[in-house]
């Protein structure tokens, strides 16, 4: 059987190195197969997170090769295996252990973002209509699996650590997805501006690049909403009567 | 006495699929506080990964569809043995249930005239299922998360539960550990739901995450609660046999229910050749047919590749079986075909299957807008579980609820389609609400120190065993073992064999040893979840020896047939006062009159 050396990053906050495991190869193997089978005869305790492995949950986020990605979605067949593949954890959030980071940052900046309030609803029965071409770009933002690897290039947090200012490329499509659907009445714009820093994201694209799902973070979420804040801020009656031409709009009768 | 964290909370709910996340929510609505412990982080657990939807009568779609025809779908699908107030209850209240969702920000797709669009799926009379393209699972576990994360509810993430505390005869609080640091803490609350999901880790091939060890099973059994149906495990007859590393991962039945159809290697659609009784007369018995009906057209009957999920897995078992399977052990499932029919045919086929594009193109390097893909059976679901009272989901502990697929009832025999998806909402909210007033009538129960320090060096017992067995292998064993025993196709002796092997397994667990610390170990996590997949390997078993018939997903090659007398039984599963499992048939009530007749005109 052909083998591969897997140089896995092992320790804590307080320290660790690269150690290197070697494993057997086998057809359509992803990285998340090679941990498993390193756990499961190697090494019990390292650590990593992982639940559908089918690319659904958005767990098992890590650098491989440097590169960040989702552990179960990266065949070996896509690695040069000559040399050891390397496998570390995402770099923007506090180390646990091993491959894995303490996330609960995100979790509390979602927490603060104002949640979804509906129009009343457009029919006797409680019910609202929608076209499907008005929720066609909300549902792009809502493919999103919170896998937290477009927060992991995003410089303003990886590099500038602005962690109280800026809520980074995932909750910018959150946001977005919530400005833009048809039936919300909420206005996130001011603090789009002045507290989830909206204007610390200088458009380099890293996030879209990365996003597993293939959501278009800057060109359809980021930009927009870029726009919005800046009409908001200089015409913001303007504003006003376009945001409910464009609330009314949607409904479809 | 060793120090751990505490915590206090009117109802605590153990599990955030969308069953504990709507529990969670109801319980706080009615002015609870409330504690919601997963083992995961928030938004991972298994309902992530449903793909085809939410079975709700809608009739936004075909405006025939009622409660009614729900219902009797439902139970036609479970052969009967379904606890009938349950499936009467969730066929009534889906509906208000899916637009609940709506009104807390789910985006589903649309109908023509801006509704909420439904679809096909198997056993299901009309189109039926609200989704979101097929990651209907992502939809709705989002807009619970979302929701409730604004309803003062505290969510304790990468928590496990290891033992359930009781004061006298009722539940009293939960004994657990957090993942992070490896440390006890000890969870008091006057009433507790289990929505912990499913059991599919205890099988080799199976499409279940990392989540699905019957965590919640295995605490009802060890707390005195009866577990129900235990022989009913759904194979789903589609889930992916090639590459290995994926082998068993899901193809949703939202294939089929866009137009796709399973052949054998000589080319043959082989689900035309047996066609239930039961079934005949809603059945296309031409492809002219089937394929219409597939395009919506209401007066076109459903092709057989959508009859109920045991009847086609029994189907594709038997091609394999005589030799008409695949190169790699299964048959096709070919969606391609419709190419022939349809313009814009591989658009069509992106936009309604996103995720089973990608997911065989990027893990098997088949496109499924060009070729056909190769399928098999793969352990998806269990209809049995914990025992529940069908209005108020409590168990027979007082104090101790269950809702989701840890709970039991409303599928019988089989499960439709679509119908988890609306459980985990209907019978969330309600052991939700019931929860909180049962937790309105009760006061703190006790909590027994000297059973909490017990539990604490049990727990601890794997890192002082040393490196006499690894807990990896004793759960790889164990699901070979079940896959082989007791799986599609059973039978008293490998069944009996099966026990006999289990004996074995618990005696390894008790020395299974882990390196390492407590922080964050998962050999040490794995060597902790053998005994709940120990417990409900061995009620399944039990149970199934127990059914001589066979009846919707227990499939006796000894006993081939349906028996009359076991129709009208359920089989009990409990731990008896020595400790051993007990096991008992116990008659089904009799229906009431009105169901009686729905059933009766829905033939
Ligand atoms: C691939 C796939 C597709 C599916 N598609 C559909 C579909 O289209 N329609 C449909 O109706 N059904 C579908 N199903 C079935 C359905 O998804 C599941 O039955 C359902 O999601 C189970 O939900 P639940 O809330 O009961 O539990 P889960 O979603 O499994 O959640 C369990 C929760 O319990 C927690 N937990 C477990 N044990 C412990 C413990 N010891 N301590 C603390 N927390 C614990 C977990 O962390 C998790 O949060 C599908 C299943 C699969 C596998
Ligand atoms: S485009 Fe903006 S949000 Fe995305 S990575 Fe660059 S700076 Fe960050
Ligand atoms: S937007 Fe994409 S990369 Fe970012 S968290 Fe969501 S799925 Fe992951
Ligand atoms: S394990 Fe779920 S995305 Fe990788």
């Amino acid at each position: 059987m052909k083998t591969a050396v897997f140089r896995i990053w092992r320790g804590n906050a307080a320290g660790g190195e690269f150690r290197d495991y070697e494993t057997g190869v086998s057809e359509g193997m992803v990285v998340l197969d090679a941990i498993h089978h390193i756990q499961a005869t190697e090494a019990n305790d390292l650590a990593c997170r992982w639940n559908c492995k089918a690319g659904k949950c958005g767990s098992c986020s890590a650098e491989v090769n440097g590169m960040p990605r989702l552990m179960c979605m990266t065949r070996l067949s896509e690695l040069p295996l000559d040399k050891p593949v390397t496998v570390e954890p995402i770099k923007a959030f506090p180390l646990l252990k091993d491959l894995i980071t303490d996330v609960s940052w995100n979790f509390r900046v979602k927490k603060k973002i104002k949640k979804f309030k509906p129009r009343p609803p457009d029919a006797p029965d409680g019910t609202w209509r929608m076209q499907q071409e008005d929720i066609d770009r909300v549902q792009e933002f809502r493919k999103c699996i919170e896998c937290f690897l477009c927060q992991d290039v995003c410089h303003v947090l990886r590099d500038h650590r602005k962690y109280d200012e800026f809520i980074g490329p995932r909750f910018l499509i959150y946001v977005a997805a919530l400005e833009m659907h048809p039936l919300d009445t909420e206005d996130r714009l001011e603090e789009l501006r002045e507290t989830q820093g909206i204007g610390y994201c200088n458009i380099t694209k890293c996030c879209t690049k990365v996003c597993p799902e293939s959501i278009h973070i800057t060109d359809n979420a980021i930009i927009p909403l870029k726009e919005r804040v800046v009409d908001d801020y200089y015409d913001p009656l303007g504003w006003l009567w376009k945001k409910m031409r464009r609330k009314k709009g949607s409904g479809g009768s | 006495m060793a120090e751990y964290q505490r915590h206090e909370h009117d109802v605590l709910v153990i599990g955030a699929g969308g069953a504990g996340l709507r529990a969670a929510i109801e319980s706080a609505h009615s002015g609870a506080s409330v504690g919601l412990i997963c083992k995961s982080l928030l938004g991972k657990a298994h309902t992530v990964m449903a793909e085809g939807g939410i079975a709700a009568a809608l009739a936004n779609v075909d405006d025939r569809d009622n409660w009614k025809v729900h219902f009797a779908d439902t139970m036609r699908g479970g052969q009967y043995v379904n606890n009938w107030r349950m499936a009467e209850l969730h066929a009534r209240e889906a509906p208000e249930r899916v637009r609940e969702l709506e009104a807390w920000g789910a985006v589903f797709d649309r109908t023509k005239d801006g509704r909420i669009l439904q679809r096909n799926f198997g056993g299901h009379k009309y189109p039926r299922l609200a989704h979101v393209g097929d990651r209907t699972g992502l939809e709705m576990i989002r807009t619970l998360q979302d929701h409730g994360i604004h309803q003062g509810i505290d969510v304790h993430m990468e928590v496990c539960v290891l033992a359930l505390l009781k004061d006298g005869a009722r539940v009293s609080g939960a004994f657990a550990y957090d993942r992070e640091r490896g440390r006890f803490r000890i969870f008091r609350a006057k009433a507790i739901i289990l929505a912990t999901g499913g059991i599919g880790k205890a099988y080799k091939i199976t499409s279940n995450s990392w989540d699905c060890t019957g965590d919640g099973h295995a605490l009802a059994y060890h707390a005195g609660a009866e577990l129900i149906d235990m022989e009913y495990l759904q194979f789903h007859p589609t889930g992916m046999v090639w590459p290995p590393s994926v082998r068993g991962m899901l193809v949703t039945e939202g294939v089929r229910g866009e137009g796709g159809i399973l052949t054998n290697n000589d080319g043959q659609r082989f689900m035309f050749d047996f066609i239930p009784e039961n079934y005949k007369a809603q059945t296309a018995d031409n492809e002219e047919e089937g394929w219409r009906y597939t395009q919506g057209d209401k007066e076109a009957r459903r092709p057989p590749e959508l009859l109920t999920r045991d009847h086609v897995a029994r189907c594709i078992v038997r091609e394999i079986k005589e030799g008409r399977g695949t190169p790699h052990g299964g048959v096709y499932l070919d969606i391609s075909w419709i190419k022939k029919r349809l313009p814009k045919a591989e658009e069509h086929i992106k936009r309604k299957l996103p995720s089973m594009y990608h997911q065989f193109k990027q893990l098997g390097d088949v496109d499924i807008t060009r070729e056909p893909m190769e399928v098999g059976p793969t352990t998806h679901y269990i209809m049995g579980g914990v025992r529940v009272d069908a209005d108020t989901q409590m168990s027979s502990v007082p104090g101790l609820f269950a809702a989701g697929e840890c709970a039991a009832g409303i599928n019988g025999a089989n499960r439709l389609g679509g119908n988890s998806l609306s459980d985990l909402l209907v019978f969330g909210k309600r052991a939700g609400e019931f929860a909180a007033k049962f937790a309105r009538e009760q006061s703190l129960g006790g909590v027994d120190e000297a059973v909490v320090k017990k539990l604490a060096d049990e727990a601890l017992q794997p890192f002082a065993n040393g490196d006499k067995d690894n807990p990896y292998t004793v759960q790889r064993d164990l699901q070979e073992m079940m896959q082989h025993n007791v799986g599609i196709v059973r039978e008293e002796s490998e069944m009996q064999s099966a026990l006999e092997h289990l004996k074995v397994l618990w005696e390894r667990t008790k020395e299974v040893g882990v390196t390492g610390h407590r922080d964050f170990n998962p050999g040490w996590h794995t060597a902790l979840d053998l005994k709940n997949l120990l417990t409900v390997s061995e009620a399944i078993t039990r149970a199934a020896l127990e059914r001589k018939e066979s009846r919707g997903a227990q499939f006796r090659e000894d006993y081939p047939e349906k028996s009359a007398e076991f129709g009208k039984v359920n089989t009990i599963v409990w731990k008896g006062e020595d400790g051993g499992m007990q096991i008992r048939r116990e008659t089904i009530p009799e229906m009431r009159e009105e169901l009686k007749r729905i059933i009766e005109e829905m033939k």
